[in-house]
């Protein structure tokens, strides 16, 4: 380790004081160098990131202090680069000029503890180090005296460098709980343009994801880093929750992290064993702004089954690349045997409450610095999302999205075609068509309540309509999914959300939708009540079944998302005034079913019936595919053994 | 075996191709594109045949007296040609089949990552180890 004290740096020598001196070999050390001085790139990367200067910065210190040049950093660029990063943390232009006169020492966040380890005199380690050790789990008092000072404030990083010191809590190896509850800033490795992009983005928000571990051998603290995101309550929530050590393997998915994941993949994708589209997956995936290539690998590596799409494993475990491929490990070129989706399964979690969904999806929005396009996608997807349960495999059929199966029968049906070998023709493309297709065939899944008016052979609608009687019994919300309302007592079957969307603009057309409206508002209400009889008043109007089902058919196409949004408040401000008089006149869960009902239903049950058969179709016409492949290879095989069969007769 | 694999995309250009360096890779570089004509002639012979019924696999293009050379066509258009040593003697039909079946493959693999542009080069490392894999290759 060259411990010169000079600094050669395009040409110029740069003097070193003797603390720089110590501080500096100590972070060369630290970046591992090779036998020819030469720098791992790796660790130099995450050296930089630590010291929270911008990208543009970091990038203006390469260029300055010839590691660009030259296409590494040896000891002498290094030493030039940790001066400029200096200088520029002192708020000093990045030239070689600025870091000719003395500096102070720059700041890493994260790596400090390993220079405490290498070299526990140095004076860098100064009184923030030495606290830092001092408060090992964390304590809530951070010494920010000397951070300030050293730190330039950097418009977006204002709010993280007053608290800096807590990055400290993410340095100590046992990432204690309260290490984060401690401080709802966290300083945050962030040097990666990727981060700062979501730091940019939200310059307003006080906490920062939190720090994470430095390089080598800390678990990944992955979770605080993503998602936390910017709210401090959500900072605790985390917190609060059982942290599972199993041993310093950044590739092991803790648990709060899969909960994290999960929270994701249900604003995808809210059927826990559905899949996430190729295309969908692709849009999420980006915003984590790692290159397209690596992207590409960190599917390769997850999609263990080949489809295009990503199962709940697979998606945690993409993530999970992601989340390690921007802290700073490099890929794997196999999948780690902790992430494969086998060891995943075992650890699927239930949803989580579902309040944190709500304020996570809004911090995840905003940590990706998603305009309000997200966000309002996020909503509107949503309270649509709640009944029409996803398909499974939305690339089946799009008519099949609107039968909204209860997650159970399209379990069914996912775990049979995934059984088979990569099912690839996945047509829908993104959440905006499937959603679009959900609407289209406005006819909602009988629910019948006492007929039973399908004699289908398909378990779907045995399921179905167990689950639709079942859960109008009751009216516990199924997690998160809990938008698939129970069915109207009295209307027949459709699914809240959608139909509420598609009946309303038609009913301002007419007086009569006008009373049907009511009932959609009702609808809404209840779906953030929780209340089934209000359904019931739908039953009261003998002339709505008739008129509504060709405004179903009518309005089907039309829903669109800011079709949708606009709905939300008319119906909103139609459900105060009309909501009582239903409410008050059919409290009952109707048992009482008129005979048009009856007629209507069957009209449902015909079409659901169609539907399914249009989704047989398309299975049986990919089976014949998949046969014909079979067949061929049946033929090759033969081919070859009858080659074989002269040479093994003789 | 396989001197050299080669995927072309449906302009014409070559999405991957990858030859044992050991021989001028030009040279490769060279024989897949002639090859591309007898490819072309191979495929538009079919005229106003459907793409069923088309095989997939074109067989032996042509013979040179290091190596031969053989084709194969997806149904979009993508071509894949593998070039083997003439020395080669062992090498049956049917292998080269099951070659191109497993390139088919693994080019589909590529497709279905939704980070792929079809048209790009392909770069991924799980279909370069793949092409490894095949039968006596590299």
């Amino acid at each position: 380790m060259d411990q010169g004290s000079a600094a050669g740096t395009g040409g110029t020598l740069i003097s070193l004081s003797d603390s720089e001196q110590r501080c500096y070999s100590g972070l060369y050390a630290l970046c591992q160098p090779d036998s020819s001085g030469k720098l791992a790139a790796g660790k130099v990367a995450e050296l930089f990131r630590a010291s929270q200067l911008p990208a543009e910065t970091l990038h203006q210190v390469t260029e300055v202090c010839g590691a660009k040049r030259l296409g590494y950093f040896g000891c002498g660029q290094f030493y030039g680069a940790l001066k400029l990063m200096a200088a520029a943390q002192a708020g000093l232009p990045v030239r070689l000029e600025s870091i000719a006169g003395e500096l102070p020492l720059p700041v890493f966040v994260g790596i400090t503890n390993e220079l405490e380890m290498r070299y526990p005199n140095q004076p860098l380690t100064n009184e923030s180090q030495s606290h830092i050790l001092g408060s090992v789990t964390g304590s809530a008092p951070r010494p920010p005296a000397d951070r300030p000072v050293l730190r330039h404030p950097d418009t977006s990083m204002d709010k993280q460098e007053v608290w800096s010191p807590p990055q400290s809590p993410g340095i100590s190896p046992p990432r204690s709980p309260s290490a984060y509850r401690s401080y709802p800033y966290g300083a945050q490795r962030n040097g990666t343009d990727t981060l700062l992009v979501y730091e940019a983005k939200v310059p307003g928000l006080p906490s920062v994801p939190q720090e994470n571990s430095s390089p080598s051998h800390y678990s990944l603290r992955l979770q605080p880093e993503q998602p936390v995101i910017t709210r401090v309550a959500s900072v605790e929530r985390l917190v609060e929750r059982v942290e599972v050590d199993y041993s310093d393997d950044p590739w092991r998915i803790t648990e709060e992290q899969r909960e994290y994941y999960t929270i994701q993949f249900r604003s995808l994708q809210p059927d826990l064993s559905a899949l996430i589209m190729g295309t969908v997956a692709k849009n999420f995936f980006t915003k984590s702004k790692l290159p397209i290539l690596e992207l590409s690998h960190i599917w390769e590596l997850s999609d263990v089954d080949k489809d295009g799409a990503l199962t709940f494993p697979e998606f945690c475990t993409a993530f999970h690349l992601i989340v390690a491929r921007k802290n700073g490990y490099p890929l794997p070129e196999t999948l780690p045997a902790t992430l494969r989706p086998g060891f995943v399964e075992a650890a699927v979690v239930t949803a989580p409450p579902s309040e944190k969904i709500g304020s996570v999806d809004l911090q995840m929005t905003s940590r990706q610095g998603v305009t309000t396009k997200q966000e309002a996608r996020d909503e509107s997807r949503k309270p649509a999302e709640f009944s029409p349960k996803r398909i499974p495999e939305p690339h089946e059929k799009p008519t099949q999205h609107v039968s909204t199966l209860k997650p159970d029968s399209p379990q069914e049906l996912d775990a049979n075609m995934k059984s088979r070998t990569r099912p690839r023709s996945y047509s829908s493309t993104s959440i905006d068509d499937a959603m679009k297709k959900v609407e289209e065939p406005p006819t909602p899944p009988p629910r019948p309540q006492k007929t039973h008016s399908r004699a289908s052979s398909l378990d779907l609608n045995k399921l179905f309509q167990q689950s639709g009687q079942g859960s109008r019994r009751s009216q516990h919300s199924l997690s998160a999914k809990s938008g698939w309302l129970p069915p109207p007592p009295a209307l027949p079957p459709r699914p809240p959300a959608t139909q509420i969307f598609s009946f309303i603009p038609g009913s301002e057309k007419s007086s009569q939708k006008v009373v049907q409206q009511p009932n959609f508002a009702d609808f809404s209400k209840f779906r953030e009540e929780q209340e089934t009889s209000v359904r019931g008043g739908l039953s009261t109007e003998d002339l709505t079944p008739p008129k509504l089902d060709s405004t179903v058919v009518h309005q089907g196409h039309a829903p669109q998302k800011p079709v949708r949004r606009k709905i939300h408040p008319e119906s909103q401000s139609a459900t105060p005034p009309s909501a009582t008089p239903y409410s008050a006149a059919t409290l009952t869960k109707s048992t009482q079913r008129p005979p048009p009902k009856q007629k209507r239903e069957i009209q449902m049950a015909i079409r659901k019936n169609r539907e399914t058969n249009a989704v047989l179709t398309r299975l049986n016409s990919e089976l014949q595919q998949q046969l014909k492949v079979v067949h061929r290879e049946r033929v090759t095989l033969e081919s070859q053994l009858e080659l074989l069969r002269p040479v093994a007769s003789t | 075996m396989a001197v050299c694999i080669a995927v072309i995309a449906k302009e014409n250009y070559p999405l991957y191709i990858r030859s044992v360096p050991t021989q001028g890779e030009l040279k490769f570089h060279y024989t897949v594109h002639t090859s591309l004509d007898v490819v072309e002639e191979k495929i538009s012979g079919v005229g106003k045949a459907l793409a069923d019924q088309r095989e997939l696999y074109l067989g032996l293009l042509y013979p040179t007296e290091d190596y031969k050379v053989y084709g194969y066509v997806t149904n979009s258009k993508v071509k894949f040609v593998i070039v083997v040593d003439s020395s080669n003697t062992s090498l049956r039909d049917n292998e080269i089949r099951s070659m191109f079946r497993k390139l088919h493959n693994s080019f589909t693999d590529v497709m279905c990552n939704p980070f792929y542009n079809p048209g790009d080069p392909i770069q991924s490392k799980g279909h370069q180890t793949a092409q490894t894999h095949l039968p006596g290759n590299f």
